[in-house]
């Protein structure tokens, strides 16, 4: 069976026929072209393919497609607009929050929906926005580091 | 104008050149390549864990539409492996299976439910043969031969004994000996192995982009295999999602990637599962280590006495390498006198072992310094004491021949001991808590290459065209640890010029020039020495250039980077203008950097494999745990680490503290959580929740001391920054247990339930001794 999907990616308008056992993370990754979110497990276990559903972080490797009928999904290739990094992103980068860069879409995306909702973190909030999140490279402490830079860059 | 100088790049907080890719999902990595009529490869995999195959029968799946590629033993024209003497492993197994999940056959086809079709439609049968999970089962009397070359199913047996091992126990005043036990930890890095083969059947030639951390090696593996001559390939390493050294070897789903594409005379992307990548392993080994040691009453170590036996797994893989590893780096960090080894690499019926982070030194290194934690208590010294009681002092050449000419182990344990408040803390935090500490290193990369061919150790290129950009060539892998643009910095450092100047491509095998790979912590020794050398001889053709527009002797040009100019007064010529005079008459500028080990790096020839374990330098490090116990659920919390790394010249301090919270950190996981756990070879852990890695939730802070005592062979007095203290969390993590509820453990990954059966022992054992101290009374 197969349904015609209406969404926004990345605040762009698609209309694609899927099938309805389809993946969200193999809609974006396939149809779509938007190879930034990962797969990194067999399923519901890494955080890799964090996206954001209607400003929520979902694990798109759980996601049916066919379930984000009239949904607002990003991922983090859309997140920089006119070439320049996000805060989040800036905050990655400058401060070493990825280092293979594997893990990273889906920690930006954990963060960027953890920012939306919470300006003002504490360090246990990052740490329970993130929970979900496996880095093998980091030990964490400089993603901390990261999301708190983007927390003072946003309220400066 | 006077205020011109050179830009510095050394020794600044640097974030990674390629960071911006990796924060906005434009990097590539092997799964992230796709062309619209790309085949989908997939692995047909052994039910068995040990078995002959009798046949295979691929005639059903050949028929299937959609299939382009059916391929088993029969496409394979050789073995593969790491070292030249041990090559047993086939891309596709060869008459026999020897763990549960080795590939057997593979398949290219349209779509993924064609090609798991088309698995389903392959008929193999086998001949089931005893299989052996543990070391002891496979080396038993009568045990039948995994490969028939290895009696007793023994891959290597190693020992050494130097110095006077008994009269160095006889002259002690305390001689301990404890059994220890680790369980076998996989990498798990996150992006799981993946390969994407494009075939060019026209010429027959192989382009092939594979998730390794060696692309050199997967290109003589993959020549080997397929029969195709070595320049008809060209390996393009994409972005790396991690390897802790399971991608320091080449892997089946490599070679099966440019089997299946010529085969199918098309693309193919092979793109494993977790399970599989756990399956395909390459891991830590289960080991098995008695350590003994006596000591002075002043802390002084008289002699090391000690064995161990690892689990290998079915093939060899690193195999010799590790177990020789695991005896010679008890040397190069203490003054060792006298040492005995007996060490043992056993096939078994489990995924191979491989070459994990801090390769083979880990376990014996837990065990050592556990057990003189242990002694120091007994005889009323500090732990720190213990440490400085048996420092060596650089330069040096330890007993079993190893060089030692920068030493920073003293500093990394005032480091640790000032930033842990240990003098004023240790033994006061209270019930359930307490503060553990350890020493580790590791080499910057070995000093004689597995594969010699009297090659350098490294080759750099520089370009720089009428644009003025300079390109950097190499082909080292970067793989997340930041040696890209730890190259630009040496570049541009040497240079004087800014970092932004310098593009760096990596690993490619049709445009740089060949790198053994980022393995053993070579990289920034090696690659950067020759960085320098190549940034060295780029500069003396600009001052050349900028001598003969300025009409000056070369010698008197005054190079600030930016600007070459004749002196003070002169306003002199800008980076382009020198670029353009040194492109007259010359064309593009194409320059070389190599760099060398010394002889006297290479390590001994004591016994048979000393020389594993040389290298041009060590890094040290010196770390302090503390830790909260649950009494009630034996749960361990890691509220801190303190961990003091002597690097050398921390070229880019920003990477040395993110390589050594990461080290810290997955020791962490090793020493509290993660185990492979078999049910007949059957994996029981394949999945990130199984295998319980550290989440954000448990993970400490850690706070990082770099201390630079810098190398006089390392690139500006840099050394290794991303293994060495990886390994001392583990003993720290059970020294500072004993110290919070008096219980040594000697047995890894130390769980909640095995602290508890400790700590029910100990209350036992205190009762028992109550009971009897009632009685006398
Ligand atoms: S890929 Fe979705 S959780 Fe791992
Ligand atoms: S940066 Fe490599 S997994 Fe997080």
């Amino acid at each position: 069976m197969k349904t015609t999907l209406s969404l926004t990616v990345n605040g762009i308008n698609r209309d694609d026929v899927v099938p309805d056992n389809m993946l969200l993370v193999d809609y974006l990754r396939e149809k779509a072209g938007l190879t930034g979110t990962k797969i990194g497990c067999d399923g519901g276990e890494c955080g890799a393919c964090t996206v954001l559903i209607n400003d929520r972080p979902r694990h798109a490797c759980l996601t049916l497609a066919a379930t984000c009928q009239n949904a607002k999904v990003e991922t983090v290739d859309g997140l920089s607009r006119d070439g320049r990094l996000t805060a989040i992103q800036r905050g990655f980068h400058e401060k070493l929050g990825a280092q293979c860069g594997f893990c990273t879409p889906g920690m930006i995306m954990a963060s960027e929906a953890l920012l939306r909702r919470n300006p003002d973190p504490s360090e246990a909030d990052i740490r329970a926005a993130l929970a979900a999140n496996i880095c093998r490279c980091t030990g964490y402490v400089k993603i901390i580091e990261a999301v708190q830079f983007a927390a003072r860059e946003l309220s400066a | 104008m006077n205020k011109i100088t050179p830009i510095l790049s050394i020794g600044i907080p640097k974030p990674l050149v390629d960071g911006p890719e990796k924060t906005t999902g434009k990097a590539m990595f092997a799964a992230d390549f796709q062309v619209v009529d790309a085949l989908v490869g997939r692995i047909l995999r052994s039910p068995l864990a040990h078995a002959n195959i009798v046949a295979i029968d691929t005639s059903k799946a050949e028929a299937l539409p959609g299939v382009l590629a059916v391929i088993t033993e029969a496409d394979c024209a050789d073995s593969y492996g790491v070292l030249p003497i041990a090559m047993n492993e086939w891309a596709l197994a060869r008459h026999r299976v020897r763990y549960r999940g080795e590939p057997v056959a593979a398949v290219a086809a349209v779509d993924v439910a064609t090609a798991q079709r088309a698995l389903d439609l392959i008929d193999v049968s086998y001949e089931e043969l005893p299989a052996y999970f543990t070391a002891d089962q496979a080396r038993a009397q009568g045990a039948k031969l995994l490969h028939d070359d290895k009696p007793g199913n023994i891959e290597r047996e190693v020992d050494f004994d130097l110095g006077d091992v008994d009269a160095g126990m006889a002259a002690a005043d305390l001689v301990r000996e404890l059994d220890f036990h680790c369980a076998e930890v996989c990498q798990a890095q996150m992006e799981p192995h993946a390969a994407f083969a494009e075939y060019d059947a026209a010429r027959e030639r192989l382009t092939i982009r594979p998730s390794t951390q060696v692309p050199f090696y997967v290109h003589k593996m993959l020549a080997r295999t397929m029969a195709l001559p070595e320049s008809h390939i060209r390996v393009i390493k994409p972005h790396i999602g991690g390897g802790f050294g399971c991608r320091t070897e080449t892997l089946q789903s490599d070679l099966i990637a440019g089997l299946l594409a010529r085969k199918a005379r098309a693309t193919v992307k092979v793109v494993l599962s977790r399970e599989e990548t756990f399956i395909t392993h390459r891991g830590r080994p289960e080991t098995q280590i008695k350590m003994k040691v006596g000591m002075k009453k002043d802390g002084t170590i008289t002699a090391v006495d000690f064995s161990a036996q690892q689990r290998g797994g079915a093939y060899s893989g690193y195999g010799i390498v590790t177990i020789l590893y695991a005896g010679s780096l008890i040397y190069g960090i203490y003054d060792i006198v006298s040492a005995r080894f007996k060490g043992c690499r056993v096939l078994t019926n489990t995924p191979p072992c491989g070459a994990f982070r801090g390769h083979g030194t880990v376990k014996t290194r837990f065990a050592f310094e556990n057990l003189i934690d242990g002694m120091a208590t007994e005889l009323g010294l500090d732990p720190f004491a213990v440490r400085r009681a048996n420092l060596l002092v650089a330069p040096t050449m330890t007993e079993n021949d190893l060089l030692v000419n920068s030493y920073g182990l003293d500093q990394c344990l005032d480091w640790a001991e000032k930033a842990s408040g240990w003098k004023q803390r240790k033994g006061k935090l209270g019930p359930n808590k307490g503060l553990g500490m350890a020493c580790s290193h590791y080499i910057s990369g070995a000093s004689k290459p597995k594969h010699w061919t009297g090659e350098p150790h490294a080759t750099i290129h520089l370009r720089v065209d009428w644009d003025a950009s300079i390109t950097l060539l190499t082909g080292a892998a970067e793989i997340g640890q930041g040696s890209s643009t730890v190259m630009a910095q040496c570049v541009a450092e040497t240079l004087g010029v800014d970092m932004g100047r310098i593009r760096v491509i990596a690993s490619d095998s049709a445009l740089t020039p060949k790198d053994n790979g980022s393995y053993s912590s070579r990289v920034t020794f090696m690659v950067g020495n020759a960085s320098i050398d190549a940034a060295q001889n780029l500069k003396a053709l600009l001052i050349e250039a900028a001598a003969r527009k300025l009409d000056i002797p070369p010698a008197d040009v005054e190079c600030l980077g930016e600007v070459y100019r004749g002196g003070q007064q002169d306003q002199g010529l800008t980076f382009e203008e020198v670029v353009m005079e040194a492109l007259n008459g010359e064309g593009t500028l194409a320059v070389k950097g190599t760099y060398d080990t010394i002889p006297e790096s290479w390590g001994g020839r004591k016994y048979r494999g000393a020389a594993i374990g040389g290298t041009m330098a060590f890094s040290y490090a010196a770390q302090v745990v503390e830790v909260t116990v649950d009494p009630y659920t034996a749960e361990i919390t890691v509220d801190k680490v303190w961990v003091a790394h002597d690097c050398g010249k921390a070229l880019n301090p920003l990477a040395v503290e993110g390589q050594v919270q990461g080290s810290v950190w997955m020791g962490m996981g090793q020493a509290m959580s993660e185990e492979t756990r078999f049910h007949e070879g059957l994996p029981l852990h394949a999945n990130m929740l199984d295998y319980r890695v550290p989440t954000i939730m448990e993970s400490p802070p850690i706070e990082v001391g770099i201390i630079e005592a810098n190398d006089p062979h390392g690139p500006f007095g840099a050394k290794e920054a991303g293994e060495g203290s990886l390994t001392g969390f583990l003993p720290a993590l059970t020294n500072a247990v004993a110290d919070a509820m008096g219980v040594r453990a000697t047995e890894l990954p130390l769980t909640p339930d095995r602290l508890m059966e400790l700590l029910e022992k100990k209350a036992r054992d205190d009762r028992t001794a109550a009971n009897a101290e009632g009685k006398v009374a």
